[in-house]
């Protein structure tokens, strides 16, 4: 039974620093954040995605996973967040595999931009100063981000979404214990 | 250096809060205040500070009363100070205002109804003469005559007229309703929303608004239904449970005004409703919610919305009082920041417009 | 002093610091829209800074250094009294210094001394609502902020320079954030707003009794609203700050009597005290 697994062993003051390491990841779009936390989440969760989730999800948002049920039950018992049936449903959406399409995400409206899902997607590696360059809000001029492990189309999808601004989804990229944040406002181009 | 004066400082706190407390005490001569006192003898100002307060505890508000030196507003604030940091642990079931034990009941619309006229607990018929013998501690008055109880049901004026097809009904809906203490008002307002800001609104601001559709200002034919004031129970459902139990009673007053209506490309005429209930014994607010509530009712009735009264923006963001007193007060704090830039815009443009006059 | 036991570290329970942790990162995802949230009743009254209060709060932890100001200065009453409470409910380190801050919250003033990336600016905002002069009716500018439809504020300004020769605004002054959003800098003196273009650290503005947050993240451009012809002017007091001389800074005015006499003097306390001490150590040596 995966929630006999351990949550934050400080709720109020991990959560606090995984909260500074997301804020600083949004606001320095590709910059890697690393996590020191002792949560061992159960498998395929990775250190990251588990905290980011523990974190910001409660009972207020519905998470969407495609972890497995041992993993939704762990995170449904430490957040207390209802789980969506269906990705268009979710606030969060946690995916371990290839996600949902982002245009079926939760994008707001024109007026409520704020009203969007943001994306926890779990990656093989983020590795700073090769690959993608990023632009726009919170980069001072280029950062440079390379990203194993993602879907194939990711690149077309989020240019679409990018392109839909103020509207769109957010995207954490988790790997082991680091992540990195592309907010919707980042505009990415192929090395 | 002289200019060091004006920054306050710590030291200035300190001192100011030091003479706060001696004030409040008062002279420490007369004897000091309980809650009890408070509680039982101001008892209409611990209503008020509960009711827009919003939080139902007799001994807190009484404490809220004392700690603020008897200014309610301040006493709301400290109120709704505590209650923000409460947890919460459910929401109750419905109250039940057509099973109240009733203490006060009385309707403008019918001589007589089903269950009487209760008059109450009132100041109305009172001669408003300052009354000197209760400046000298006397013995407590001899209790009041009370009737024997009637086990008569007091059925609502509002239904009677419903009966009859002439009440407008109620939209009904088992959708649990937004909590503005814990999500922000959005536009427009559903009814259940509108009716939790006038709850916890300021009864002054509510009265005048009131006050001004009947003097024109929003086009309203009030009569009072009924005005109920007494005791209701509150239940609530253990989820472990699932079954209601009863967990305590309140007191609130309920006003129900029925309002002449002409009509719609979809309604016939008929009357409609405007809706008051507060925490406690708030006759005054109950009316002037119920008042309010009913012009704010004038874009789903197909009415033109021309009165301060209808605009739900300009009613519900200004109708709460620890809102509006932070910020009106808030210009006390020091702003010579924007002040300096002022000046130095004003002595700008003055110098530019005594140029262009000397051309 | 009475205690705080009982009471969560940094005061919020942890359902309320969520709910502002999540519209802080759709604030800084979104650029200068203002995102709603549940403002929460604090035991300071609306209109003293609980909008940025309650930023702080959701964002301090352990490891922060807070400093408060108010006007610019640190001794301000308003900003002692915010101060006292963050090492009250959070056990905080506060300084003074600018420089050593991992957090800055202000009112009306940003200082002197460049922020650096590391530091988080959160402002206390009365109104967010650049237009509401304009058009008081939120519904109506919400729609203007989707259209980005700012031609209202455009026509205001324009009136201004038709009617004085120059924009009227001295504070407050609107700015567009990343070419997008209108937005408000808070009471800030204009001569202020070139501070937040590109800033290196992150800017973030709470609006306790209006219910909004928003932010700008670093290195974001915002530009104060101007025309070709009328180009923004900050605006200072052209004199010399009479205790460390500076030309550079905004000045405070103060009446030392009643002849019409005044000096003046920094308004960031802590650039002028840094300057004062440079000055003795140059005389020194």
């Amino acid at each position: 039974m995966s929630t006999t697994l351990a949550g934050f062993a400080d709720p109020v003051l991990e959560a606090q620093r995984c909260f500074r390491a997301l804020l600083e990841a949004m606001s320095r779009p590709g910059r890697v954040q690393r996590l020191a936390t002792g949560l061992e989440p159960p498998s395929p969760l990775s250190q990251a995605a588990a905290a980011v989730l523990l974190t910001l999800a409660d009972s207020d948002t519905p998470v969407w996973t495609d972890a497995g049920a041992g993993a939704a039950d762990w995170l449904r018992f430490h957040a207390g967040c209802p789980l969506a049936a269906a990705p268009e449903g979710a606030t969060f959406l946690l995916a371990c595999a290839a996600p949902p399409p982002l245009a079926a995400l939760q994008a707001g409206t024109e007026e409520e931009p704020h009203r969007s899902a943001t994306l926890v997607l779990q990656v093989a590696e983020l590795r700073e100063g090769a690959g993608w360059r990023l632009t726009g809000p919170g980069i001072e001029s280029v950062h440079r981000l390379l990203v194993k492990g993602l879907p194939d189309g990711f690149l077309a999808a989020w240019t679409a979404n990018h392109a839909r601004f103020p509207r769109g989804v957010d995207v954490v990229l988790c790997a082991g214990d680091r992540l990195a944040a592309l907010p919707r406002s980042t505009r990415i181009e192929e090395p | 250096m002289a200019y060091v004066a004006v920054k306050g400082g710590e030291q200035a706190i300190e001192n100011a809060h030091a003479w706060l407390a001696e004030v409040r005490r008062g002279d420490p001569a007369v004897p000091e205040l309980s809650l009890a006192q408070i509680e039982q003898q101001m008892s209409l100002a611990v209503d008020r500070v509960m009711a827009e307060g919003s939080c139902y505890d007799r001994g807190l508000a009484a404490l809220a009363v004392k700690q603020a030196r008897g200014d309610l507003i301040e006493a709301a604030f400290l109120l709704r100070a505590y209650r923000t940091t409460l947890p919460r642990f459910g929401a109750s079931l419905p109250v039940d205002t057509g099973a109240m034990r009733v203490r006060r009941r009385i309707s403008a619309t019918y001589k007589d109804l089903p269950g009487g006229q209760v008059l109450g607990p009132t100041f109305d018929y009172t001669h408003r003469l300052l009354d000197f013998a209760l400046a000298a501690e006397g013995e407590p008055p001899p209790p009041a005559p009370e009737a024997p109880a009637e086990e008569t049901a007091m059925p609502r004026v509002t239904g009677i007229l419903a009966q009859e097809g002439l009440m407008a009904p109620e939209a009904q809906s088992d959708a649990e309703p937004g909590d503005l203490t814990r999500q922000p008002l959005a536009f427009p307002a559903d009814r259940s929303l509108r009716l939790q800001a006038l709850a916890r609104g300021d009864e002054g601001f509510l009265l005048a608004l009131g006050y001004s559709t009947q003097r024109g200002y929003g086009n309203a034919h009030p009569f009072v239904g009924e005005i109920r004031m007494g005791e209701v129970s509150v239940e609530l459902v253990p989820p472990e449970l699932g079954f209601p139990i009863e967990i305590g009673e309140i007191t609130v007053t309920e006003c129900q005004m029925v309002n002449q209506f002409a009509g719609s490309k979809t309604e016939p005429p008929q009357f409609t409703r405007g809706y008051g209930l507060v925490f406690g014994q708030g006759e005054r607010k109950a009316m002037a919610m119920a008042l309010v509530d009913r012009s704010l009712r004038s874009a789903e009735l197909g009415e033109e919305a021309t009165a301060p009264a209808q605009q739900q923006e300009f009613v519900l963001y200004h109708c709460d009082n620890v809102e509006a007193t932070g910020f009106v007060e808030h210009l006390k704090l020091p702003h010579y920041v924007d002040f300096q830039s002022e000046l130095e815009k004003v002595r700008q443009m003055r110098a530019t417009a005594m140029r262009e006059a000397a051309e | 002093m009475t205690s705080t036991a009982g009471y969560n570290f940094a005061y919020l329970d942890e359902n309320t610091k969520r709910m502002i942790r999540r519209a802080l990162l759709k604030a800084v995802a979104i650029p200068g829209h203002q995102v709603p949230f549940g403002s929460r009743e604090m035991p300071l009254p609306y209109g003293w800074g609980t909008g940025g209060i309650q930023v702080t709060a959701s964002i301090i932890g352990p490891d922060d250094t807070l400093k408060v100001i108010d006007q610019g200065a640190d001794d301000t009453t308003n900003a002692v009294s915010i101060r006292r409470f963050f090492a009250r409910v959070a056990g905080v380190a506060t300084t003074e210094r600018t420089s050593e801050a991992s957090i800055i919250q202000t009112r009306h003033r940003i200082p002197e001394t460049p922020l650096r990336e590391g530091q988080i600016l959160v402002y206390q905002v009365p109104m967010p609502e650049p237009l509401f002069r304009l058009e008081p009716r939120v519904t109506e500018t919400k729609r203007m902020h989707a259209l980005a439809d700012y031609g209202l504020m455009h026509v205001k300004l324009y009136e201004d320079i038709a009617r004085h020769g120059h924009i009227a605004i001295s504070y407050n002054y609107p700015v567009m954030v990343n070419g997008r959003y209108l937005m408000a800098p808070s009471p800030i003196p204009a001569f202020d707003n070139p501070k937040m273009d590109r800033m290196p650290a992150l800017q973030l503005f709470g609006a306790g009794r209006e219910k909004r947050i928003y932010a700008v993240p670093p290195y974001t451009p915002v530009r104060s609203l101007d025309f070709e012809d009328h180009p923004f002017v900050p605006i200072r007091a052209d004199a010399a700050c009479a205790l460390c001389g500076s030309r550079e800074s905004y000045l405070d005015e103060v009446v030392t009597d009643d002849r019409g006499g005044r000096i003046f003097v920094c308004s960031d306390t802590d650039y002028c005290r840094e300057r004062q001490a440079a000055r003795r150590r140059d005389a020194a040596e």
